[in-house]
């Protein structure tokens, strides 16, 4: 039942189906919180993709859900590499899978993209928001044609929000008080 | 013993590796290939086949690595390995979470780290899409070069996606669009 969500759930194409199968067919989580969930999934170990799936299936269904999501997640690929890791050498001469991978790759970036546009709504529109926003997409655009060895570029800007965030609290609560 | 040995390096890399897959792949380096058990060059050309197949990364590798160390049970107990430091941390976060939810200094980190999620898929997909486009090969030091088959593959998809959209009034679902664009890939590329 679960698993069935996560049989064609990897890398980059994994993110906007989670985000589609969970909280738009499903409506098992709201978009805001899988936002919740991403950022936490990159500022733990492990894999972000693994993270995703365990903590979707605990919201869902607790610590036997989180735990069946993620061998759920893990089976196919399992699968398909263990197939390929007997023939692999030859595997992307065969002119018909490199065709078919080079297709998957432009339809996980129109998904990508969908997913942007759907996860936005559970952004709230501020100039703090925007400027963090632009902040972290110059930042891993620039650093991505520079190689400056640096490896944990995601994890320090999901820092730099979380920092933010608690911050303009602190401020709120002071002016609260005075007032 | 060669399993208990598996799955305690893919338990130390899945526990020490932070982000995506490939912030794996120093330690991979480090720990799998001095260990002789994948070559250098074997790593170079898995990480291509694994771009190119569904799964993460970090999963890909280990079942690659297990099955060619130690057979089946060996890519079993690598993949577990690598996966069990995941479902441990997540789910204590995840229950301690589930307490602090409401907390006002953790609503506040969430609004903050928001726009950052965002921004990181965006930025992946804008990632994608220039290499799969504009690239030649995988690196972003390799040489420009147009890609005009995967830009009319993409132009194709989308027209196609908005006109399902107009008369269906709703979007195709995500396993039928790479369906579609599998079975369109086929045709643009091989012909």
């Amino acid at each position: 039942m679960k698993i069935g969500v996560f049989t064609f759930g990897g890398g980059y194409a994994m993110i906007p189906i989670i985000e589609e199968e969970v909280t738009k067919k499903r409506k098992w989580i709201s978009e805001i919180e899988i936002m919740d969930i991403l950022a936490i999934s990159e500022s733990t170990p492990g894999p972000i993709a693994v993270n995703t799936a365990t903590y979707v299936g605990y919201k869902v269904a607790g610590v036997t859900g989180g735990i069946i999501a993620t061998i759920g997640l893990a089976i196919p690929s399992f699968a398909i590499i263990f197939v390929i890791s007997f023939f692999y050498q030859d595997f992307m001469k065969w002119p018909v899978i490199a065709a078919m991978f080079k297709g998957l790759k432009v339809g996980v970036i129109i998904l990508l993209f969908s997913a942007v546009i759907r996860l936005k709504k559970g952004v709230k529109v501020n100039f703090i928001s925007v400027l963090l926003f632009v902040i972290a997409l110059s930042l891993m655009l620039v650093f991505s044609f520079i190689d400056t060895g640096f490896k944990y570029l995601s994890l320090s800007l999901i820092l730099l929000g979380i920092i933010t965030g608690i911050v303009l609290t602190l401020i709120a609560n002071k002016k609260e008080r005075k007032e | 013993m060669i399993f208990f040995e598996l799955f305690y390096t893919f338990f130390l890399i899945g526990l020490f590796t932070f982000g995506g897959g490939y912030a794996m792949i120093p330690m991979i380096q480090e720990q799998v290939v001095s260990k002789g058990w994948i070559s250098e060059s074997n790593l170079t050309d898995f990480i291509a086949v694994s771009e190119a197949t569904p799964g993460p990364f970090a999963i890909n590798i280990s079942t690659f690595v297990g099955n060619s160390v130690g057979g089946t049970f060996g890519a079993i107990c690598a993949t577990i390995g690598v996966i069990l430091p995941s479902i441990i941390v997540i789910l204590i976060i995840a229950m301690i979470m589930k307490k602090f939810m409401k907390n006002k200094y953790v609503q506040g980190a969430l609004n903050g780290v928001r726009p950052i999620v965002l921004a990181l898929i965006l930025s992946t997909a804008l990632m994608l899409l220039i290499k799969v486009i504009f690239l030649k090969g995988n690196s972003f030091n390799g040489e420009w070069e147009f890609d005009i088959r995967s830009f009319a593959l993409l132009i194709i998809l989308s027209g196609m996606l908005f006109i399902y959209k107009k008369v269906r009034k709703k979007s195709l679902g995500a396993i039928k669009l790479l369906g579609l664009s599998a079975l369109l890939g086929i045709i643009i590329f091989t012909v």
